[in-house]
């Protein structure tokens, strides 16, 4: 089941001309519900699993999830997106978290070496 | 300048062709595709000639679209000190089992390659070093990154430079004057609009094509598109410039790669970035079995395979032996996955699986075209313009020059760049009105045709005639299912069944929008299957084993297939036929040795 929405938390990004799990999906495959007002796939069995809805949701109303027939219930894997960095927390099936972070972005660098390796 | 946001979903259900509003947009510079090699052709065209107005149709959203949208954890080429361009092209030689390739193309790729990687990090993408500075090379000739943000970064760019891109248009069809190309039509997912874009060039960036093949992961309720490759790159460029006579190279040298298992993740950096080695069930390493062919640095295609053939021969599972990490270690390789792909760090953690106890297993993925891999895509002059003048390629829909990924597919979009300019600058014809209209009108109707008949229409789904297709091309044109290998009669077989396909594209429906896009990637999928079931059946030998299997014809045969096999489709008559081109060597040495 790929993506999950976390109905409590999503408000279909009221307000925004687009949502922006709507805007990341490189599939296509996000849509605000126009009867709940709430995200959904519209087919998971189509989901790649990139997660970039997940990274793009302001509210962290969208959960990964491996589908069964692939992985077990139930673990989760969070992004956590800073300016320049990235955090990850991630559980187990046995419970067990492993927090990852590290920087994603430099600052737009000076001018550095050009041409062959360095 | 502008990034032309898509709106949300609009629920539309036109009763008639008149109802669908078309909407025109002139430019010089028609990108198609924003992808890796999308984004470098556009910083290149604004870069040398700031007045040209440089136009992105994209299928998705531009700042997380293809390949890439998840990230990447390496560059796998930039040339190291000492080395040379040609270094680099006798490696990709010697990877594709001595070739053929087109050593003309690899070089100049070769040449642009470094340059185009040293933007990104001055664009902001970390590239990690050692203490004192140096690039960390994570194997020969690939370097590690923390690329997250890898997308975002060169979309930036590119609309920083001043390209205009239009979000969720999907590219269906050329438009064409004569014999050349004057621009392209696609379908709005989001507005419902037919977008026509007259241009005096085209490059064609559309990536690959995956779920041509029905991936071994896919069963009957989910998992559809849990393949390594982008599933959202379905071949439509291929189809779209195949279907109006550009001819096609290599596509019979598919991209099979090993895998890791239930989940098709990256290998390499498990094996490449880790050295862990490939195991058997009896915890014998496989590559030592091919040893007289390079053992772990074999070419590519026979490290693809070799886990495949120890299932065979009943050694299988087999595993990238993570046992003897360090924790550090693995501390470092899930983050080059969390980088890159994600969600096998959440496969993991879904099987509770702790990889210095349990080694990672893997097994071989489904077949992509990919000409950033493998060669399948486009013959290309050095320009990079295909066989229709004023239609260019680069990156994954270029052929001919394998192992370009990340860096040769941006060093790529550069010289396809410079190529549309040169042809530009020559001067060009007004186009003849009166037919590209007809064109319009012609291809406004075949795209949105599925939608009209409607959902309640008794006809057949995009899902049903993908599905159909997938399971005839895996087991009739060599795919996982049946250890890649396939023969004359089998391939015959799938080419009876393309064509019942084709003529069936008559009876697809949609019911909104985005089921319209899967009609049109559907009937995409099936007429570049068509050359692909072309291509196997024309290389009567067997190559590159994995890549391209004949049971029929199981050695390679040097005296008639050392050359490139070819297809051209006839514009009118819709006739597909093959033929070769010869190899020619370029840069001396030994073929089959780096
Ligand atoms: C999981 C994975 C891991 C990889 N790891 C590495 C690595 O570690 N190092 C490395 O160097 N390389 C790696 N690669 C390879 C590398 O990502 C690709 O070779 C390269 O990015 C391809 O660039 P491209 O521009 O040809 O295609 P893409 O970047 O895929 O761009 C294609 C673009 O075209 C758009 N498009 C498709 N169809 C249409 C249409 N009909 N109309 C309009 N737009 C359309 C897509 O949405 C996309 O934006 C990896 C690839 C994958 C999938
Ligand atoms: S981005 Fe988050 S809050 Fe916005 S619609 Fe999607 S799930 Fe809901
Ligand atoms: S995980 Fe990726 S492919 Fe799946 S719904 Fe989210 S954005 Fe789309």
């Amino acid at each position: 089941m790929p993506p999950r929405i976390l109905t409590e938390k999503c408000n279909g990004c009221e307000g925004l001309p687009e949502s922006r799990c709507e805007e990341a999906c490189p599939g296509n495959l996000m849509v605000v519900d126009a009867a709940t007002g709430k995200a959904r796939c519209r087919c998971t069995r189509d989901c790649w699993d990139c997660m970039s809805c997940t990274k793009a949701c302001p509210r962290a109303a969208i959960e990964t999830r491996i589908p069964y027939q692939l992985g077990y219930h139930k673990a989760s894997l969070r992004p956590i997106m800073g300016k320049d960095h990235i955090t990850w927390k991630c559980v187990d099936i046995h419970g067990v978290e492993t927090t990852y972070k590290y920087r994603n972005r430099l600052a737009a660098a000076p001018a550095i070496r050009t041409g062959k390796g360095v | 300048m502008a990034n032309r946001k898509a709106s949300r979903a609009v629920d539309i259900a036109p009763r008639s062709l008149a109802e669908v509003r078309t909407e025109t947009v002139e430019c010089d510079l028609l990108i198609i595709g924003g992808g890796n090699a999308g984004c470098f052709v556009a910083t290149e065209a604004k870069r040398l000639d700031p007045s040209l107005r440089v136009v992105i149709m994209e299928k998705a959203e531009i700042m997380r679209s293809g390949a890439c949208s998840a990230g990447m954890d390496a560059l796998n080429t930039y040339i190291p000190e000492g080395k040379t361009p040609e270094d680099l092209v006798r490696w990709s030689r010697a990877q594709v089992g001595g070739g053929p390739l087109r050593e003309d193309l690899a070089l100049s790729n070769a040449e642009e390659l470094n340059e185009a990687i040293d933007d990104l990090e001055r664009w902001g993408l970390p590239i990690l070093r050692d203490a004192d500075g140096k690039i960390r090379y994570r194997g020969k000739w690939d370097i590690s990154i923390h690329g997250e943000q890898l997308k975002p970064i060169m979309a930036e760019k590119a609309i920083e430079a001043g390209a205009e891109v239009y979000n969720r248009v999907a590219g269906t069809g050329l438009l064409m004057d004569g014999g050349r190309c004057v621009g392209a039509t696609g379908l709005g997912v989001r507005d419902g609009a037919f977008h026509v874009f007259r241009a005096k060039s085209v490059v064609v960036s559309t990536g690959g094509a995956g779920t041509l093949y029905k991936s071994y992961t896919a069963d009957s309720t989910d998992s559809g598109a849990q393949i390594w490759m982008c599933p959202y790159c379905v071949g439509s460029g291929y189809a779209m410039g195949f279907r109006q006579g550009a001819e096609l190279s290599s596509l019979e040298q598919r991209w099979v790669a090993t895998r890791t298992k239930d989940f098709c993740g990256p290998v390499d950096t498990i094996s490449v970035g880790y050295k862990a080695p490939i195991i058997n069930c009896k915890d014998e390493r496989v590559m030592s079995r091919y040893a007289h062919l390079g053992g772990d640095a074999a070419p590519r295609f026979i490290r693809a395979n070799a886990p495949m053939e120890e299932w065979l021969a009943g050694r299988g599972p087999c595993y990238c032996d993570t046992r003897n990490m360090a924790p550090e270690l693995v501390q470092a390789m899930m983050t080059d996955y969390l980088n890159e792909r994600p969600s096998f760090v959440l496969f993991l953690a879904s099987r509770g699986q702790d990889v210095t106890k349990e080694a990672i297993e893997i097994y071989g993925s489904d077949p992509y075209i990919m000409g950033g891999h493998t060669m399948g895509g486009f013959w290309v002059d050095m320009q990079r313009m295909t066989t229709v003048p004023g239609l260019f390629a680069a990156g994954e829909t270029a052929g001919g020059n394998p192992n370009k990924f990340v860096g040769g597919c941006a060093a790529e979009g550069k010289l396809a760049a410079r190529g549309a300019i040169a042809y530009m600058a020559a001067g060009l014809e007004k186009p003849d009105e009166a037919a590209v209209s007809a064109q319009v009108e012609s291809e406004k109707a075949r795209v949105f045709a599925p939608l009209l008949r409607g959902k309640d229409y008794d006809g057949v789904t995009p899902t049903e005639m993908k599905e159909r297709l997938q399971r005839l091309m895996d087991e009739y044109a060599g795919g996982s299912s049946q250890f890649y290998r396939t023969n004359e009669e089998r391939l015959d077989y799938a080419l009876r069944h393309i064509k019942m396909l084709q003529s069936q594209f008559a009876y697809l429906k949609a019911a909104d929008l985005h089921d319209l896009m899967q009609a049109n990637e559907t009937m995409d999928r099936v007429d570049v299957a068509e050359a692909v079931v072309h291509h196997l059946k024309a290389r009567r030998e067997t190559r590159w084993a994995g890549w391209q299997t004949r049971s029929d014809y199981p050695g390679r045969d040097d005296a008639n297939f050392d050359c490139f096999v070819e297809t051209r489709r006839d514009p009118v008559t819709g006739e597909v036929t093959a033929f070769t081109r010869p190899y020619e060597q370029l840069v001396p040495g030994d073929r089959f040795k780096a």
